[in-house]
């Protein structure tokens, strides 16, 4: 291991040591350019959302398991409930702020805004991101986010209720969703400050990783999860643009009347004819031409850090790493000419829908050989069922079945009967929770002793595995038998339908599932917040992983590293024969004996 | 504890089949959790290819669930004597796990591109007087009615005793839908005010209606009775209540039951509001 100490930055390492001023202080913790304070804000700030994001959920899970019956406890909490009774409106806002929380505060923030900033510099041997300022800056704007879309709460009907998709005319005619002028309108603004904050994280990664890797960290060096980092903040620097253009359009059509989504003449609720000139399809086109990558911004990550984990569990290289990154950029090109399968009954021209059809089919192909390649990774290897592991494991179990149903989908004409039903919440969940929570849930047992100097519990971590994983599946596989029933999503009473009356049982099963989920991450919250003060301290490397940041002292001071990393090798060199450990730091010089040089075999 | 985890993952696939075949053989208390009757011509090929990725993505499901429980059952590190396999990858495999997947789903996708067509793009033709070939608009079979989505209601109209719709005559009914059986029927429909999304379950038919843009919907109703007719799009808070009904019936019903509604109907009270102007 190289041992060139820098000493350049020890005396920041030591700034906030006790009787701290409230400035430094505040320079330190709170307006930080630190990147790893600044992913440990994402980190906690998402972590809250994560429960009201899940409190969101149990409400409509209420709402569908015991429609129009008081909620205990948390009925009287939400303001909006009449006497502890869910309003269809309120129903609206509902799944509206679940879904907006869950994607815009929680999943996208958590990966790149938490994982990414933690991670990417530590990984590829920096000492801290290219733009510290701009780092902060991402963070800071998540703040006006968090308060505009916390303030929509504050206005009948008590939230945005036009879907997290804000459809027009219903986001646009204030008439057609009384009451919802001004919560909807700070919904957009909410996004659009999303939005900037993503754009500046990503711009700052993508330089960040071009510009600042550590001598002898070559691309073909990365770690997966860098890799997925960097294709995703491709992704977000290219798809994003759009969405903030289309939310100002809307925005501009709430405020001004523009009508850029509205057609000539049309009354929604006694509004007064709009002069029109627009197209309510437009918004969709938009819409997804972002959110379909917004998609693979919600996965990629994860499944770049589930290799990570993976192979290091298995004490073995990952299985075809090149095939990993270039799926990783198969799934970032073709996820961009796929949004229209959201969009097969929407009205678009059936033929655009054909060939989106094709490209959606063959983007499963990609995500088939990463599958392949991690089943790979396990086979011949000495798996090690650390609690990291399971929830990695689980990932790769539970995004098989989120991948092979998103083919029913795919397909047009099956979509015509299961598009909008429960058959698509149950894909999605299985993608976004069963997959990217669950490997989220997986990196932080993986990288906490990283971030604070301590190791979670593990056996309470293994409990927490067992429950989430038990109740996800009772809550989510479920969905998918009343997808195939027709069940739509988004209503507040399914059961005046003749069709879907039977299937109440059903959903008061998944309702008690979901409650049992949420009710599990008391778990989680316990170990993680305990584990902070009374965890087992440990060293640099308690895993016994290769890649970088294991190599840099346990929490990382300022600067990261105490001494420069100079890269020898890739990040999966588990089992190598040149050493006698079964794993092979990248920062390890390779043995001075020539008969123990390792000569791969050329295929 | 391997050998537990190990298992755990093995009733995934287990639980999973099982769940699905409860449903589908129709099992006490999973009774009706499976797809609704189909009583449309050309539901069927939906059904048979929602079966077909059925089928091929539960062998997919059940083979890799199983050799991911097996890799983890044979090689946790505390059963596992061998070393580590050494290795970076295969190429070959590489190849055959791409290209076999990737002809599987292109496959897929240019089988059903006829059932798409067939669903969305090939509206019913009448037939031509004596063989003639008219304009393409002419053999164009016309819409039996009118179906315009509204918060929250479906708003029919039926061609009054002219045969024509969109004037005075017109039959006008709210979330009543009446077809006649074994005839094909073309459906013209529109939205009044906000997207919606009519939806005939049991007719495997499913379209958004846009303000602003005029679509139509073709089916063969095979069989008699009354189905639910759903609005799949988000539509506002009143959403859940817009439920419609469809009454499939014989031709003679039919006829009777539009004459009824024809001759029951005030016309003088049916002003068209701006919204619904053409």
């Amino acid at each position: 291991m190289s041992t060139t100490t820098l000493d350049t930055h020890d005396t920041h390492a030591h700034g906030h040591a006790a009787g701290m001023s409230v400035g430094t202080f505040i320079r330190t913790y709170v307006f930080s350019l630190d990147h790893k304070i600044i992913g440990l804000q994402f980190l906690f700030s998402t972590l809250l959302w994560f429960l009201v994001g899940g409190l969101l959920a149990l409400g409509i899970r209420w709402q569908l398991a015991w429609p129009w019956s008081d909620m205990p406890v948390i009925g009287r909490m939400l303001f909006s409930a009449e006497g502890g009774q869910i309003s269809p409106e309120f129903y609206t806002t509902l799944f509206t702020m679940h879904a907006t929380v869950m994607i815009f505060f929680v999943i996208i923030p958590i990966l790149a805004g938490a994982f990414g900033n933690f991670l990417i510099p530590l990984m590829i041997g920096a000492d801290d991101m290219a733009f510290p300022t701009l780092n902060m800056l991402s963070y800071w704007f998540m703040w006006p986010a968090f308060i505009l879309i916390g303030l929509s709460f504050f206005w009948p009907p008590y939230g945005a209720g036009a879907g997290w998709t804000s459809y027009p005319p219903l986001s646009v005619v204030t008439q057609a969703a009384p009451g919802s002028d001004r919560a909807q309108t700070l919904w957009l603004l909410g996004i659009t400050c999303v939005g900037v904050s993503s754009m500046l994280g990503s711009v700052n990664y993508l330089t960040t990783i071009i510009q600042m890797r550590a001598p002898g960290m070559t691309m073909f060096r990365l770690p997966l999860t860098i890799w997925a980092m960097f294709i995703t903040a491709i992704l977000q620097a290219f798809a994003l643009p759009v969405l903030t253009a289309a939310g100002f359009m809307q925005l501009m059509d709430r405020v001004l009347g523009t009508g850029f989504f509205l057609p000539e003449g049309l009354v929604a609720n006694n509004s007064l004819p709009a002069s029109g000139g627009g197209q309510p399809i437009l918004w969709q086109h938009l819409f997804w031409f972002y959110s379909h990558p917004a998609v693979y911004i919600m996965i990629l990550p994860a499944m770049g850090m589930v290799s990570d984990i993976i192979s290091c569990f298995a004490r073995k290289p990952i299985f075809g790493y090149k095939p990993m990154v270039y799926s990783i950029s198969g799934i970032a090109g073709l996820g961009f000419i796929v949004w229209g399968h959201h969009m097969f009954v929407s009205g678009m021209n059936p033929m655009l829908g054909m060939t989106f059809m094709v490209s959606t089919m063959m983007i499963a192909l990609p995500s088939a050989v990463k599958v392949f390649n991690w089943m790979g990774t396990v086979w011949g290897g000495k798996v090690q069922f650390t609690t990291p592991m399971l929830f990695a494991l689980s990932f790769v179990s539970m995004f098989i079945i989120g991948g092979l149903s998103g083919i029913f989908m795919a397909a047009t004409p099956v979509d015509i009967f299961i598009h909008d039903t429960y058959f698509i919440v149950a894909h999605f969940h299985y993608v976004l929770f069963a997959g990217t929570a669950m490997a989220v849930f997986g990196a932080i047992y993986f990288w906490y002793p990283k971030m604070f100097g301590r190791m979670m519990n593990e056996n309470l971590g293994k409990v927490h595995f067992f429950l989430t994983f038990l109740f996800l599946n009772g809550t989510f596989f479920t969905m998918h038998i009343l997808g195939a029933v027709g069940f739509p999503r988004r209503l507040a009473d399914p059961y005046d339908y003749e069709t879907f009356r039977h299937l109440l049982p059903m959903n008061q099963f998944m309702s008690i599932c979901a409650i049992c989920m949420v009710g599990t991450q008391i778990l989680f919250a316990f170990n993680f917040i305990y584990s902070m003060f009374y965890g087992t301290p440990v060293g640099r490397n308690p895993w016994g992983a290769n890649s970088l940041e294991w190599t840099a002292p346990s929490p990382p001071g300022h600067g990261n590293f105490d001494f420069q990393p100079i890269v020898y090798r890739g990040p999966y060199e588990y089992g190598s024969p040149e050493v006698d450990t079964d794993f092979y730091p990248q920062t390890q010089p390779p043995p001075t004996d020539p008969k123990r040089i390792h000569k791969p075999e050329h295929h | 504890m391997g050998r537990f985890w190990s298992l755990l993952f093995l009733m995934v696939p287990i639980v999973g089949v099982g769940v699905f075949v409860w449903a589908m053989a129709d099992l006490p208390g999973m009774k009706g959790h499976w797809l609704p009757e189909n009583i449309n011509e050309y539901g069927k090929v939906i059904d048979d290819l929602f079966m077909f990725i059925l089928y091929l993505t539960g062998i997919i499901f059940v083979i890799t669930g199983i050799v991911l429980f097996w890799f983890l059952w044979k090689y946790d590190a505390t059963q596992n004597a061998e070393p580590v396999k050494y290795t970076h990858g295969s190429h070959t495999l590489e190849v055959v796990w791409s290209i076999l997947p990737a002809a599987t789903l292109l496959f897929i996708a240019i089988y059903q591109m006829n059932a798409w067509a067939d669903a969305k793009m090939r509206r019913p033709m009448l037939p031509g007087p004596d063989g003639k070939m008219k304009t393409a608009d002419d053999v164009l079979m016309p819409p039996l009615a009118e179906v315009t989505g509204r918060q929250f209601e479906w708003r029919i109209r039926y061609a009054g005793k002219d045969g024509v719709l969109g004037n005075e005559d017109d039959v006008s009914i709210a979330n009543d839908l009446h077809v006649p059986v074994n005839e094909e029927v073309v459906l013209k429909i529109k939205s009044q005010d906000v997207l919606h999304s009519f939806f005939l379950p049991n007719l495997r038919l499913k379209q958004d209606v846009v303000p602003g843009m005029k679509q139509h919907v073709w089916f063969k109703a095979n069989r008699t009775g009354v189905f639910d007719i759903v609005c799949a799009e988000l539509c506002g808070w009143g959403h859940y209540k817009m439920r419609g009904r469809l009454t499939v019936e014989s031709r003679d019903d039919f006829n009777r039951w539009l004459d009824l509604q024809s001759r029951e109907q005030n016309r003088a009270e049916f002003t068209p509001t701006t919204g619904e102007a053409e």
